[in-house]
């Protein structure tokens, strides 16, 4: 009986599920077809560079390649006196091939990063190696600089060996690896990331909060307002979507500055002293302030479209039933809207947390994110390692919070319209 | 305990949305404690607005609406004491049956043991033990909306106002809730108002019946009376089906008229028409004509079979009688019946009271 059921064969006397394949085949390569070059598109422009990203954040080959048998021959090394012989013919070897090269200065680069000191020495020891007797390279190097005789900087090269590396996350929390090979912070005064960390969640997290205060009365009243008006104040949400960002980021700046408009008119009806106009910009009120604009519509729409849905007779049931409207609202529309304020705020929040342009240009020096921070990484200092650990930080950031709202809310409950 | 004649009175009650056109004009109803209201009308006629003014949710333009005595226009929705199911159930989404129903109690800080009894007997008046549990979405629409009459009731309100409560489901269903509300509203003794669009709703369940066109009651009577004895032509063509002559009365005496349609005089029963000369149209139940008629009826008129359909329990023939070739009978399908043929001509009778002589719009 069983076996009758799982084998039904259409009237040719083909299985029946093989027939449906066959039929289904042809639409199916249809669809795939169709959705190949934005697949492709998505491959090229998203997964290969954050790929690319993630390999470039952890990559230290450099120094291992350029010292190849210098590491082998430390491996036996224990770290606590200085090497022996063998290492220092090795690395030797090693440095007369990078000289050869012309490479010995990006070597130095790289050593100096580790330890301070480093650019100095073998800049004198390439001088010197010229004039390198046959054997016993251990006196001969020491002899270059007291340095090479301090066994600190060859655990500094050996802390170089390995071909990946944390140190640029670490660095991204200021912290970083001593010479016990602990992780430790940085001093309290040089403390930079975290702090800019920090300070990227609360301007996100306010963004989100005034966002939220300011999109729920705008969105109850375009889902509750009669077409005619609703369909302007639609227009008037939108409006900032259809202008460019640099325009209306450019237009906070003659509305904050000093000499703005805004401080004109706070003098004008003798709010603010004339002498004592407060700065609005190019600080953390700029960026709340033209931040939280920028991202409004972002909130209002997916309000909006889940109050849309919301009958109006659940309003007037809730009143019927004894309810006083705050109650009514309370209990029965405020919980139908939870969908629409999840979907909100993640959305302003995530934006928000990577936000560029704006805070670059109204935030000043108290106003910048982590965002702003991994800008100045890739285009001034090039440590594009750098920028890729912290940017891959904050996309892992991203993500711990999707996943928590998953938990919390559920993502089946958002609803973006 | 005597119950109150007007329990709820609509006094000169007029309401208008943009200042131009009245929805509601002059509204004079006083409903009864205890009774079981139809507002019955096309849709525009004014009945929803009538009942979301009593509801609280559209304020009167002119007039007053009184509940027990107390005059309520300025008392908001949720102070009024009124349950109230919504066209669309309203129920909250978001809750199990069991919060839906602990809403209104718990807004009145009723304690939870009392309140369980509540809504464990509102429950089982609707039959819908052991849902309480269950989300609204997770039950049929019949189920939904008989949770939306026990929500309504749980909280012992002296009025529960029902709007057009049954437009969403299908036939059968519609026709048990009917029922089944009806028996709610007997065994509790609460006063109902309900809005529908569905005459044959509005016959089985009121006690009376408001029909509503044009922003004003046409007639408030009960349901054997309205259909039996309309008092104008509106309600005479809106409540169930209709066979009607337009013409002239040539004359009025002792309680009959005689009223000229084409070329003949029929014998009619003068509701609307005062003297000789008006024009009226008459009006008459196509099972109050008769074929084969007993020569005691005082109309007795033949005329031509142009349509025969079956339809099981009776047949509908269509003749044409006196020049309206829409002139409708409903004959038992009985054996003695059975020689009714498309194109024969046949003899109809009814007596003149039933034919009634009403305004000629």
């Amino acid at each position: 009986m069983s076996s009758e059921t799982k084998q039904i064969l259409t009237t040719d006397g083909i299985p029946l599920e093989v027939s449906l394949k066959k039929a289904e085949r042809k639409n199916k390569i249809k669809a795939f077809l169709l959705v190949a070059p934005l697949l492709f598109f998505l491959i090229i422009t998203y997964v290969f560079p954050i790929g690319d990203m993630l390999f470039r954040s952890v990559d230290d080959k450099m120094v291992t390649q350029m010292l190849p048998k210098t590491f082998k021959a430390m491996e036996n090394w224990d770290g606590q006196e200085l090497p022996d012989e063998e290492v220092f013919a090795a690395f030797h070897e090693d440095f007369i091939k990078l000289v050869e090269d012309k490479r010995e200065g990006k070597l130095s680069t790289q050593l100096n990063y580790t330890k301070n000191g480093f650019k100095s020495i073998i800049k004198k020891l390439r001088r010197k190696s010229k004039s390198f007797e046959e054997g016993n390279y251990k006196e001969q190097i020491m002899s270059v600089h007291k340095r090479w005789a301090d066994v600190e900087y060859w655990r500094a090269i050996k802390r170089r060996a390995p071909e990946f590396t944390s140190q640029k996350y670490l660095k991204g929390m200021d912290m970083y690896v001593n010479e016990e090979g602990k992780i430790v912070s940085v001093e309290e005064d040089r403390r930079i990331h975290r702090v800019l960390w920090l300070r990227t969640l609360e301007i996100a997290f306010f963004v989100t909060v005034f966002c939220f205060l300011m999109a729920y009365p705008i969105a109850h009243l375009l889902a509750t307002l009669p077409m005619k008006y609703s369909n302007l104040l639609m227009i008037c949400v939108l409006l900032p979507f259809w202008t460019s960002l640099l325009v209306r980021t450019a237009s906070w700046m003659i509305l904050l500055q000093q000499q703005g408009i805004v401080n004109d008119f706070f003098v004008g009806i003798g709010l603010v002293a004339d002498d004592n106009r407060p700065e609005m910009m190019y600080n953390k009120t700029g960026s709340y302030v033209a931040m939280t604009q920028i991202l409004l519509p972002f909130m209002v729409l997916p309000l909006y479209s889940v109050m849309k849905t919301i009958s109006p007779s659940l309003m007037r049931a809730g009143k019927s039933l004894g309810g006083t409207p705050f109650v009514a609202f309370w209990k029965v529309y405020f919980p139908l809207t939870i969908p629409g304020i999840g979907a909100g705020c993640l959305l302003v929040f995530i934006l928000a947390i990577g936000y560029y342009i704006t805070p670059a240009l109204v935030g000043g020096a108290s106003g910048t994110l982590i965002s702003n921070q991994i800008a100045f990484h890739m285009k001034s200092t090039l440590d594009w390692s750098f920028a890729s650990a912290m940017g891959l930080m904050l996309l892992s950031g991203v993500l711990v919070i999707y996943w928590l709202y998953n938990k919390l809310v559920g993502i089946d409950n958002i609803k973006l319209g | 305990m005597a119950l109150k004649k007007d329990f709820v009175k609509f006094d000169k009650v007029d309401k208008s949305y943009d200042g131009k056109v009245l929805v509601v004009k002059d509204l004079q109803l006083d409903i009864e404690e205890g009774e079981f209201v139809t507002m019955l009308g096309p849709s525009g006629s004014g009945k929803t607005t009538c009942l979301m003014m009593l509801a609280g949710f559209e304020t009167p333009t002119n007039g007053e609406i009184y509940l027990d005595g107390k005059a309520i226009s300025s008392i908001p929705p949720h102070k009024r004491g009124i349950g109230m199911v919504f066209q669309n159930y309203a129920l909250f989404p978001h809750m199990t049956v069991y919060e839906n129903l602990a809403f209104p109690l718990r807004v009145r800080k009723i304690p939870k043991d009392e309140a369980d009894k509540k809504i464990d007997k509102a429950l089982s008046m609707v039959s819908l033990q052991g849902f309480a549990s269950r989300m609204p979405g997770q039950l049929s629409g019949g189920q939904q909306q008989r949770v939306a009459v026990a929500r309504s009731l749980v909280f012992d309100p002296q009025l529960v106002l029902m709007d057009e409560p049954l437009g969403a489901l299908d036939k059968n269903l519609r026709e048990s809730m009917q029922y089944e509300i009806k028996h709610i509203h007997e065994n509790i003794g609460v006063t109902v108002v309900y809005v529908t669009h569905d005459q044959s709703e509005a016959l089985t369940m009121s006690n009376r019946i408001a029909v509503f066109n044009d922003g004003k009651v046409q007639q408030l009577s009960s349901p054997d009376e309205l259909y039996e004895k309309p008092v104008n032509s509106f309600v005479a063509e809106f409540i169930g089906e209709n066979n009607t002559f337009v013409g002239e009365v040539s004359d009025i005496s002792g309680g009959k008229c005689k009223v000229k349609i084409a070329n003949t005089d029929i014998l009619a029963n003068p509701i609307s028409v005062k003297g000789k000369g008006e024009k009226t149209k008459i009006s008459l139940r196509p099972e109050r004509a008769l074929i084969n008629p007993s020569d005691q009826m005082d109309n007795i008129h033949s005329g031509k079979i142009e349509e025969v359909i079956y339809h099981g329990d009776h047949t509908r023939v269509r003749i044409n009688l006196l020049g309206n070739n829409q002139f409708i009978l409903k004959v038992p399908n009985s054996s003695a019946n059975l020689d009714i043929k498309l194109g024969k001509d046949i003899k109809i009778g009814w007596n003149s009271e039933d034919a009634r002589a009403l305004d000629p719009s």
